[in-house]
């Protein structure tokens, strides 16, 4: 079998014209019992939405079209097995935390990972060992790890099981993988790469190195960003040194036993786009995003940064299909540009951050696209633009841990408002979504700064989760 | 042989011509263009299966186009042409000696050829030394601009496929800055009749009017477009349509079929439908 082919997608063609009568799940019978969602999703998706079943196997325990599109996927990626994830690549980054550590056990990551990661840590009592991941002033964002930061943890903590890296970070940022997986492997610790932004690694020219291609052990990779499946499915890449029938045990913990065909026939047609057209995919997205950062850099307000700020330690390489928009020069915080893109001008962008957004590129786009995006912003700039006054612009603070996140999340806690708690253990999350990188974690030590800086964030319209209180003017402190 | 044109106004409404002969057929970058000829309105242009004119009704829309904002303010020198590959607002806008420059951008290469091969009638100044003609995006083309036009003239298609990006605010606020102090945009403004095309000029009108301080309305009667009454927009930085109407465009001795300044005056007194619409844009 080969790249050209898609097993889940030709069984259930095959399916279809086998023309079977259904006395199981799900109910609405190809769309039948439920004609107004049929009318709108069409019918032919209702028709594919089935359940597992002998010809069409079963995510669970795959042994038939599952077991053989995981392994086109995972030659395709150049993994030594793969798993179709269906859950979100949440699922998958917690899968990765949880089949290498457990409770009590250390992993080293960088605090600006993703909430996945964090509750995780929850889930499995793991013990974080966070690297401060640099922060570039200018542009308020956190970077990659330095290796000379990597190396320190490892030698204060070389019990750790695992280390954890974001790579490529929302903004582009790539870490140096291929040094950070012989660090680790050195001291018989495993490498986990977050690569939910990173799927076009592994098809594109000229691109960053893939976790795997790097030796990584581990990788999640969100094809549902920016390869092509339907949102929630996701890829969990395994190499060589992972017992991935454990790996499969651990995910079978926490994932659904009724497993989506329509995201199972995304990932797996996704794939065969990817491996027969992802270079000429990714050279178009390329294309694109330079285009539109040069002209938005001409703009004048704006900073669509790039290669540039790559110096080969915490910056060590860029993903340049990553269009990053630095506003703070407009006098306008990212997610007032965020807000006023899409509310005025009917564009919606990624994410608006307190200096930043996030344009994401592909092969969908159209050179209209990409000129309505540069327009507009250059009318918010003509329009709206400001002295930049006032303006905090860091994304990420430097927390104290002071208990880890498991701990706090289950120990005693109280609630109390937030511009009180200054001093106090954070008992739960708050962030912005997206990105979804915590401003506090469970366990961490709340702030001036903090307070300060969750206040501005609302201020600008952020929109802020994670805590009990919806709005977020309250929050649970660890008791004593 | 009875072979029919057939263009869908809504799901449960549709116009048709009677071809007598096809012409050419082809596929661009863009879209699909299709000239035919027909008894009735003698020979046609199709873009993508919707009517873009046809040689006997052509004039109608062309005159509005130009006329209107040229009678308003006879000293208009730098013009701004978007879309318009088929010439005919280029062909009215030649016939003003004040007229210096006229800066043509259409998207689509192909259309400007066919159009010069199959439609002369209003292919036939695109020579005029004043023309110059660009081919790209017409977003892109004017976003460039600053305070270079009096005039801005949109004959865009419709709000979907090529030239969407025509009906936007980012695309508005751009011309805007593309004009100097005393400039005026016209653009192509639906019509208020078919629900979707209703819509469509309700979301223009409440954009343009985001934009300038003069946004208004005035329409013609098109027997080819959908329900045969189609709007236009006039925006301007200041200049008022009728106000600033005077007898400076009389004494040119013009020659139009459809356009006269009584025409120009009564031309945006709208139907109460209409205005409502407008109100709750």
């Amino acid at each position: 079998m080969d790249q050209r082919h898609a097993p889940i997608y030709e069984a259930l063609e095959k399916h279809r014209s086998d023309r079977i009568v259904h006395f199981d799940v799900p109910g609405h019978k190809g769309g039948r019992g439920n004609k107004e969602l049929t009318d709108f999703l069409g019918e032919k998706c209702l028709r594919a939405d089935v359940n597992s079943m002998k010809p069409l196997d079963n995510l669970n325990h795959p042994v038939s079209v599952i077991k053989d599109a995981q392994q086109l996927a995972a030659e395709a990626f150049g993994a030594n097995s793969c798993f179709f994830v269906v859950n979100g690549t949440t699922a998958a980054v917690q899968a990765m935390v949880m089949s290498s550590c457990k409770a009590g056990e250390k992993i080293i990551m960088p605090r600006n990972v993703h909430i996945s990661a964090i509750n995780a840590l929850i889930l499995s009592g793991a013990i974080p060992v966070y690297i401060d991941p640099g922060i570039n002033n200018r542009l308020g964002i956190a970077l990659g790890m330095s290796t000379d930061d990597i190396k320190k943890g490892i030698e204060e903590n070389p019990d750790a099981r695992a280390i954890l890296v974001n790579n490529p970070t929302y903004y582009g940022i790539c870490s140096n993988l291929r040094e950070i997986v012989e660090l680790a492997h050195s001291h018989n610790m495993l490498v986990l790469v977050d690569e939910a932004h990173g799927t076009h690694f592994y098809f594109g020219d000229d691109m960053p190195v893939s976790a795997m291609e790097a030796g990584a052990d581990m990788a999640s990779v969100s094809m549902h960003k920016t390869g092509g499946s339907l949102t929630q499915s996701s890829l969990l890449l395994c190499g060589e040194n992972v017992n991935c029938d454990y790996v499969r045990q651990i995910i079978g913990l926490t994932q659904t036993t009724s497993a989506s065909y329509l995201l199972l026939t995304s990932l797996d047609l996704a794939r065969k786009n990817l491996s027969l057209n992802g270079r000429e995919i990714f050279r178009k997205t390329v294309e694109f995003a330079e285009y539109a950062r040069r002209e938005i850099n001409s703009l004048g307000g704006y900073y669509a940064f790039s290669k540039e700020l790559v110096d080969y330690d915490s910056v060590y390489d860029f993903d340049v299909t990553k269009l990053s928009i630095n506003t703070r020069d407009t006098g306008l915080a990212g997610i007032e540009v965020y807000d006023i893109l899409r509310d005025d001008y009917g564009i919606q962008v990624e994410f608006g951050d307190l200096g930043n957004i996030l344009a994401i590129v592909s092969a969908g786009d159209r050179a209209m696209e990409i000129e309505r995006l540069i327009s507009a912003l250059y009318e918010i700039k003509r329009l709206y633009s400001r002295e930049p006054k006032g303006m905090l612009d860091h994304n990420y603070i430097n927390p104290e841990v002071v208990y880890t996140p498991q701990k706090a999340f289950y120990s005693e806690k109280k609630i109390m408002p937030l511009r009180d708690s200054k001093g106090r253990v954070s008992g739960e999350f708050v962030m912005a979504y997206p990105p979804g990188i915590p401003v506090l974690a469970p366990g961490e030590r709340i702030t001036g700064e903090i307070i300060d800086y969750i206040a501005y964030a609302k201020e600008k319209g952020s929109l802020l989760m994670g805590t009990q209180d919806m709005r977020m003017e309250n929050i649970l402190v660890v008791e004593g | 042989m009875d072979l029919w044109f057939t263009e869908y106004y809504t799901k449960n409404a549709r116009f048709s011509i009677k071809i007598d002969k096809p012409v050419i057929s082809l596929e661009s970058e863009f879209q699909r263009i299709d000239v035919f000829d027909s008894c009735a309105f003698g020979r046609v242009l199709v873009l993508d299966g919707y009517l873009m004119l046809t040689e006997k009704d052509e004039f109608i829309y062309h005159e509005m186009m130009t006329h209107i904002p040229m009678a308003v303010n006879p000293e208009i020198s730098d013009v701004l042409v978007i879309g318009a590959g088929d010439g005919g607002v280029i062909r009215e806008l030649a016939k003003y000696d004040s007229v210096k420059r006229i800066d043509m951008v259409e998207i689509d290469e192909m259309v400007v050829d066919v159009c010069r091969k199959y439609l002369p009638q209003t292919a036939c100044r695109l020579d005029d030394p004043r023309v110059n003609i660009y081919f790209e995006d017409g977003l892109k083309f004017v976003r460039r601009k600053n305070n270079e036009y009096d005039l801005v003239i949109v004959d865009s298609t419709d709000p979907f496929g090529p030239g969407e990006d025509l009906f936007t605010k980012e695309f508005y606020g751009n011309c805007y800055k593309a004009l100097k102090e005393a400039g005026i945009m016209v653009n192509q403004h639906e019509s208020p009749y078919y629900p979707n095309d209703a819509k469509a000029m309700q979301k223009a009108h409440k954009q343009i009017k985001s934009v300038f301080p003069v946004a208004l309305i005035y329409q013609a009667h098109i027997p080819t477009y959908p329900s045969g009454h189609w709007l236009f927009g006039f925006a301007s930085k200041g200049l008022d349509p009728i106000a600033d109407l005077d007898g400076r465009w009389d004494s040119l001795g013009l020659k139009t079929r459809y356009y006269n300044t009584e025409l120009h005056k009564g031309c945006f007194a709208l139907p109460t439908y209409v205005k409502e619409l407008m109100e709750n844009a």
